[in-house]
């Protein structure tokens, strides 16, 4: 028993802290909550004892302990229907939603992130059982260091070029650059969004990150990322100032419009860029070979 | 299950009654500009619309 402690308690505690520390409430508005953060610890903590046990029952050898422990792995699918569901929920009572896309990726996130600490555990816990406890030490960082490289997906910053862009009106019509927004009647509305509103222009650097622009659910994460940081004056009933973002059909590019509470356009192309590509609408034109063929 | 109306023209605020006929909601008249933007700016915060300009003349309130 004794030996094994050590590798139990090498192997926890090294899954746990990579999820303390993969657990980041940023921007992004979740989790949140204490009661959000408490869920996904105690399962953390679950998935790294899983992850430690497994090794022990390796060495030991009960193979039957190790069978049961593939089945509790799989309980960790249920995180992700567990966050989609929450997210859906929440959903109906946003102003500005996140988009199904968003919230299928934030679900995927959290499942994978669980898999990740098993991985973790079970890895620090061999080279405890194999070695000596001091190689946890070692051990444990290189991980937790690659685990938050790995999860760290591309965002829009590395697939386009955000700049500044110039609001007007052609007689009611909203226009950023040379790309027609929407009609807006009342001439009121129109002089605050020339006043306030801000515009940016998306350029895709390549026909992946186009394809990846043009989802709709790519749009609405970028669109729920800045409105989430800066604000926006839309309200119930009042949609006419809804930040939008619409594509030039000809070119590819995107621009995008929002008249938010805190004008500020260099933080607001800073937020578009830090904005993570979404995995379901990530375009891969370029990994088939007519798609390459018609690139150029 | 909530049922909404989206995507449709809710109202239409004219300066000239000629120039709209027909239609499935009501027509508004307007004597001047003044009233027409007043009276479409109230329709679209009781209906929680959009007021779009058709630049003829003509406002409608739409919902998306």
């Amino acid at each position: 028993m004794e030996e094994y402690l050590i590798v139990l308690l090498a192997a926890t505690g090294a899954g746990f802290i990579n999820r303390v520390i993969l657990l980041r409430s940023d921007y992004r508005q979740y989790p949140s909550y204490p009661h959000g953060h408490l869920t996904h610890l105690a399962l953390g903590f679950i998935a790294a004892s899983l992850g430690a046990v497994a090794v022990v029952a390796i060495a030991e050898p009960d193979y039957v302990a190790v069978t049961f422990l593939v089945l509790a792995a799989q309980q960790f699918r249920e995180i992700r229907n567990m966050e989609r569901e929450t997210l859906s929920k929440l959903e109906e009572t946003k102003i500005i939603s996140r988009g199904t896309d968003y919230i299928e990726g934030i679900a995927r996130v959290f499942e994978a992130r669980n898999y990740l600490v098993i991985f973790t555990a079970l890895i620090t816990g061999t080279v405890v059982q194999i070695s000596s406890w001091p190689y946890a030490l070692i051990a444990a960082p290189i991980l937790i260091i690659a685990s938050n490289k790995l999860m760290s997906g591309k965002v829009i910053g590395d697939i386009a070029e955000i700049k500044e862009a110039k609001i007007s009106f052609e007689g009611a019509m909203l226009k950023v650059e040379d790309v027609f927004i929407m009609n807006v009647g009342l001439p009121q509305n129109r002089e605050k969004i020339i006043e306030e509103g801000m515009g940016v222009i998306i350029k895709p650097k390549d026909d992946n990150a186009r394809l990846t622009l043009d989802s709709p659910g790519q749009r609405m994460a970028i669109i729920h990322d800045v409105a989430a940081i800066l604000g926006s004056k839309v309200d119930i009933n009042e949609p006419e100032l809804t930040p939008s973002a619409r594509k030039h059909v000809d070119k590819g590019y995107l621009v995008f419009y929002l008249v938010a509470n805190e004008p500020d356009i260099n933080y607001m192309i800073e937020i578009i860029k830090r904005v993570p590509v979404i995995e379901s609408s990530k375009g891969a034109a370029l990994s088939s070979y007519f798609g390459r063929k018609a690139a150029d | 299950m909530e049922i909404k109306i989206n995507d449709y023209i809710l109202a239409i605020i004219t300066l000239d009654l000629k120039k709209v006929s027909g239609g499935g909601c009501p027509v508004f008249l307007a004597a001047d500009e003044e009233e027409l933007h007043k009276t479409s700016l109230y329709l679209a915060k009781v209906t929680g619309g959009i007021v779009h300009d058709l630049e003829n003349g003509i406002l409608i309130v739409c919902k998306h």
